[in-house]
Formats: structure tokens, C-alpha cells, sequence
């Protein structure tokens, strides 16, 4: 079971703002899922490798040639806020 | 002319039959009565772009989240409503040039997760069938325009079962290829060790067509290798020699009656063609569907934080500087299904719980992509139900995450194991159409499509292209006149 705490801090983490109530549902249903993938515990897994990616291939690498890239303009037509070129973002120090 | 289909239709425009530009105003005059809700996108444009290539200007509808350069692309979330992107993903980039226009995007659940479309930011998809069904997902509008014709053929994307699910539900062809073999370069990431894109067709054979056009590797995606041969059109009648394999874990407790009955007459279908069925053992299946619910959200909550109000989508400030811009951008441009997957990703991923949770599900990815191997080893395919069941009541399952993710249960083991597989409607069941999974080794789709094919012709299934050649009324006159309609 998470607790209110738990839910409070992976909110956090992942940059939600959350209402009392969606703290109070989300804890609720994420519990219900991790006790339910709690499951892959039984499995015996020593000496297991780890599969991150399944496709064997390994430094895709190529040549370090500049080439063009996107227009400024092109980059910042779908910005909510762009300014003097760039993105413009609230004071990260405010507060 | 919307009854042809798109391999029929080709050859149709290459013999001077039929007209490319009428097939693209037939199709876009479907497109528009759209009363599925599958679209968010059709094309203004009165005649097709000029085109020269091998798909002779068939139109091709387009799942949300493939970045279209200057059309909305906005996978389904509200964070990138109106989001018009200044370049187009590969795999679209492939199709147009093979001479296949895009007509039309679909809709989809947010950011590709879900099982139903119901989690899509701008109204639940319909499935043609049964407008009181969902069509299944996430691709669930590529699914239903193409079983409903408002598109010839579409493609979609598939990282636990999102081609395949869909694609039984609404009585079609899906294929989810090789991992590697389509480019994600320009597809709006979910989950990217496993997300692939893949066709939606009325027949294999458009399906192989539509595969063989937009796979490539390309150096936009270092992960991409494209297909180590070209995609053959399939022509294989029969199954001789071919060793089927038949997973005990994925075809007994929690599969529908009426979907194992359909599966099992598929399998007889296949012997009468000459393949030798027998039970095979992937002993981790029952478990993939927990390891997936680890990988996917945890690398889910990795990608998605891009979604953070700066460089495009929504913005929504507060007075106490960026953080609370972050936080309350997310809560409003998020639904339910991402908050919790963001959620319980960063909770798999957070310090004290990454070894118990997302280590151990890497482990369980292992052994079940060794089952794969194994089982290879004796059998060329491994068949199932596409589906634990058929296509649901809208809302019958929101209320309940774990309800919803168990309608993967037969098409994550392939994702994890990274694998084609492709679900052809092999049937009704509660006069709805399941779907038959075929699975193959690596790289292996010309084998898969032709066995695919190969069933396809026996089995007959004719209940889609009857499905559109009759119109919605006839539709909805279907969907009342009881088990006997024909």
C-alpha cells in the first residue's frame, strides 16, 4: 500500500500537481497495481542478465559532420512563450 | 470503388481502371462523415498530391502520434492540442514517397496508452460493429477507419499489443513488425524499447505491401536496422511442413469461450492446410504482462518528461515561478492513464525500489525472449488469440486499470521479446470478430505474412469488406437484426 506520503513525493518527482482527491485515487489504484506486479518476486531470477533493448546493435555510430539544422524561426513556431530568439521560461528562483 | 482493395485498387490505377483522383475523393467523402469519431485530421486538399510511386496515390490514414509537418499531431493529449510539427517521421516520410498520401490522421489513446481509445484527449473512438463497443487500442482509430473505409489502409503503432488488439476488434489485419525493421524517428514516444509501427489493412497482402513501403533503417533512429530482405507479396495456400506451436499459458484460464472456440477452428483450418499443431511452453508468459506494467511506465515517465510547457503544447503559469509552470502544465495537460503510468513509472525508477521493480523486470524480459527462442527452436510460429476477449462496452472497463491492461495479456510476451507478429479476424464470437495471432522469430515477416495469408484465404472471413460495402445504416440494421444477420 503507498502511502499519502509516497504518492506525494513520486507526484513530485514526476512534476504533477495533484489534488486531494487524485492523491486519494491514485494511491488507491497504484497500489492495486504494484500488489499485483508484486508477482515477479516469486520468479527465481539469480544469475539473470537484464534485457534492456532487444535488438543487438551496438554503437549505431556515425560521422561528426555538422549539418543544418532546424531554422530558429522553425523552432520556436510551436513555443507557448518564445522570446528574443530563445524560450522564454518563468524565474526558475522565484519562490 | 472503396470495396477494392488497396492491392486490387493499384493495379486497378496502373491498368488506366480507375482514377487515382477519384479513389482520394470517394475515400475523403467517407472521411468526412466520419461518425466513429476515428479522425482528427482530414485533408482539405480536393485531389491527391502528384505522385509517382508503386502505391499509385492509394491515401493512407496516419495514427496521431506521427509527427506531420504543418497537421495537427498531437498523440491523442490535450499537452499538444493544435500542435503542428516542422517535420515528418520517417515511416510517413517513406509512405508518401512510395506514392501513398496521407488523406486523414486517427485517433488514439493519449500518448499511446491504453486498450480501448477511451483515454484519447478529444472523445472515445467507436468500433464499426457496434457503435456502444470501443474499437479496442491505442491505435483504435487507424483500426476502425479502415474497418469502417474511410481509409484504404492506415498505420498505427504497437508496444504491448496497440496494432494487434485493435486490429481483432474491429475485424481487420494488423501487423506489429520486428523491433527495428520501421524507424520511430518523428513517433511520440512512449515507451521506446518497445514501441514499433506497423500497417492496418483489409487483407495480408496490403498489409505486406504497406509493411514493405514504410520500413527502412534510417540514421534518424540509431535503434533501426529496416528489413533484411524485401517484403514479399505473400502467396503461400497452403501450410505444409509448417510446426505450429500452441502456448499452454496463453490459451486456456481467462480466455472467452467464443474466443477459444474461434481459435480452435482456425486451428483445424490449419491442419486441413497441412501445419502440425501442438502444445507448446512459454513459462513466463503469465508474467509478462507485470513486467511490461514496470518497463513501459518507467520508461514512459523518462520521455514524457519533455512535456513541461517550454518548447511547444501547453503552458500554464502560476505565481510561484518554473516548477509550479511544470506542475500545473502536466496536471492540465494529462489525463488519468499517463498521470497514473508517470506515476508508477517514477515510483519504479525511484531510489530504494529500481532494483525490486525495473531490475527484475529487465530479468523477466530475458527469460521470456529465451521461452521465444526455445520455442523456435521446435515450432516456426506460436499461435493465439489476438485477445482475452472481444471488443467491450465503452466504460466498461475505465473504472478499472487492471481490468483494462489485462486485454494485453496475449500480445506483450512479443513485445518484450521484440518479435513480428501479426492478428488476422479469423471469426465471430457474440457476432463480434476475434482475431488469430501469429508470432515469429525475428525478422521473419515474410514467413509470418504467408502463413497469415494461407489462413486468410481459408478461413474466408468476409465480415469487414461486407461491413463497408453496405454503408452505416445497413450497418446499424446489422447490429439489430440478431445473431442470423448475415
Amino acid at each position: 500500500m503507498l502511502s499519502r506520503e509516497q504518492v506525494l513525493h513520486v507526484a513530485r518527482l514526476a512534476r504533477l500537481d495533484l489534488t486531494d482527491d487524485e492523491v486519494e485515487r491514485f494511491g488507491g489504484e497504484l497500489s492495486k497495481i504494484t500488489d499485483w506486479i508484486d508477482k515477479i518476486a516469486e520468479l527465481d531470477l539469480a544469475d539473470v542478465e537484464p534485457t534492456s533493448h532487444v535488438v543487438a546493435v551496438e554503437n549505431a555510430l556515425r560521422a561528426d559532420v555538422a549539418r543544418p539544422s532546424l531554422p530558429r524561426e522553425q523552432a520556436l513556431a510551436a513555443a507557448p512563450d518564445p522570446a528574443a530568439g530563445g524560450f522564454r521560461v518563468p524565474s526558475p528562483g522565484a519562490s | 470503388m472503396i470495396e477494392l482493395s488497396a492491392t486490387e485498387a493499384i493495379e486497378r490505377i496502373a491498368a488506366g481502371d480507375v482514377d487515382a483522383g477519384a479513389l482520394w475523393s470517394a475515400y475523403r467523402e467517407r472521411a468526412l462523415a466520419d461518425d466513429l469519431n476515428a479522425l482528427s485530421w482530414v485533408s482539405d486538399a480536393d485531389a491527391p498530391p502528384a505522385v509517382d510511386g508503386p502505391l499509385r496515390g492509394v491515401p493512407v490514414g496516419i495514427k496521431d502520434l506521427f509527427c506531420t509537418a504543418g497537421v495537427p499531431s498531437q498523440a491523442g493529449s490535450r499537452i499538444l492540442e493544435g500542435y503542428r510539427p516542422p517535420y515528418t517521421a520517417t515511416a510517413v516520410a517513406n509512405l508518401a514517397r512510395a506514392g501513398a498520401p496521407m488523406l486523414a490522421k486517427t485517433h488514439q489513446d493519449e500518448f499511446a496508452m491504453g486498450s480501448s481509445t477511451e483515454n484519447c484527449a478529444f472523445g472515445p473512438v467507436r468500433n464499426p460493429w457496434d457503435s456502444s463497443r470501443v474499437p479496442g487500442g491505442s491505435s483504435g482509430g487507424s483500426a476502425a477507419a479502415v474497418a469502417a473505409g474511410l481509409v484504404p489502409w492506415s498505420i498505427g503503432t504497437d508496444t504491448g499489443g496497440s496494432i494487434r488488439q485493435p486490429a481483432a476488434f474491429c475485424g481487420i489485419v494488423g501487423l506489429k513488425p520486428t523491433y527495428g525493421a520501421v524507424s520511430r524517428y518523428g513517433m511520440i514516444a512512449f515507451a521506446s524499447s518497445l514501441d514499433q509501427a506497423g500497417p492496418f489493412a483489409r487483407t495480408v497482402a496490403d498489409a505486406a505491401l504497406l509493411l514493405g513501403a514504410m520500413a527502412s533503417g534510417d540514421r534518424c533512429d540509431s535503434t533501426s536496422l529496416g528489413l533484411p530482405e524485401p517484403v514479399a507479396v505473400p502467396s503461400a495456400t497452403d501450410l505444409s511442413g509448417i510446426r505450429l506451436g500452441v502456448p499452454e499459458e496463453l490459451t486456456g484460464a481467462g480466455i472467452e469461450p467464443g474466443v477459444l472456440a474461434t481459435f480452435r477452428a482456425t486451428l483445424d483450418i490449419a491442419r486441413d492446410l497441412g501445419a502440425t499443431v501442438e502444445p507448446c511452453s512459454l513459462p513466463h508468459a503469465p508474467h509478462a504482462l507485470a513486467a511490461y506494467y514496470l518497463i513501459a511506465p518507467a520508461e514512459c515517465s523518462s520521455n514524457l518528461a519533455r512535456f513541461d510547457g517550454v518548447r511547444y503544447g501547453l503552458r500554464v503559469d502560476g505565481d510561484d515561478g518554473l516548477l509550479e509552470m511544470y506542475t500545473r502544465t502536466r496536471a492540465a495537460g494529462f489525463g488519468d492513464e499517463v498521470k497514473r503510468r508517470v506515476m508508477l513509472g517514477t515510483y519504479a525508477l525511484s531510489s530504494g525500489y529500481y532494483d525490486a521493480y525495473y531490475g527484475r523486470a529487465q530479468k523477466v524480459r530475458t527469460k521470456i525472449a529465451e521461452d521465444f527462442r526455445a520455442a523456435f527452436a521446435g515450432f516456426d510460429f506460436v499461435v493465439t488469440p489476438t485477445t482475452p476477449g472481444v471488443a467491450f462496452e465503452l466504460g466498461a472497463k475505465t473504472a478499472d486499470p487492471l481490468a483494462m491492461y489485462l486485454n494485453d495479456y496475449c500480445t506483450v510476451p512479443m513485445s518484450l521479446a521484440g518479435i513480428p507478429a501479426i492478428s488476422i479476424p479469423n471469426g465471430l464470437s457474440e457476432r463480434l470478430p476475434t482475431g488469430f495471432q501469429i508470432a515469429g522469430p525475428a525478422f521473419s515477416e515474410n514467413r509470418v505474412l504467408d502463413a497469415a495469408h494461407a489462413l486468410e484465404r481459408a478461413i474466408g472471413f468476409d465480415g469487414g469488406k461486407a461491413l463497408l460495402t453496405r454503408g452505416r445504416e445497413a450497418r446499424a440494421r446489422h447490429r439489430d437484426a440478431g445473431p442470423d444477420a448475415p
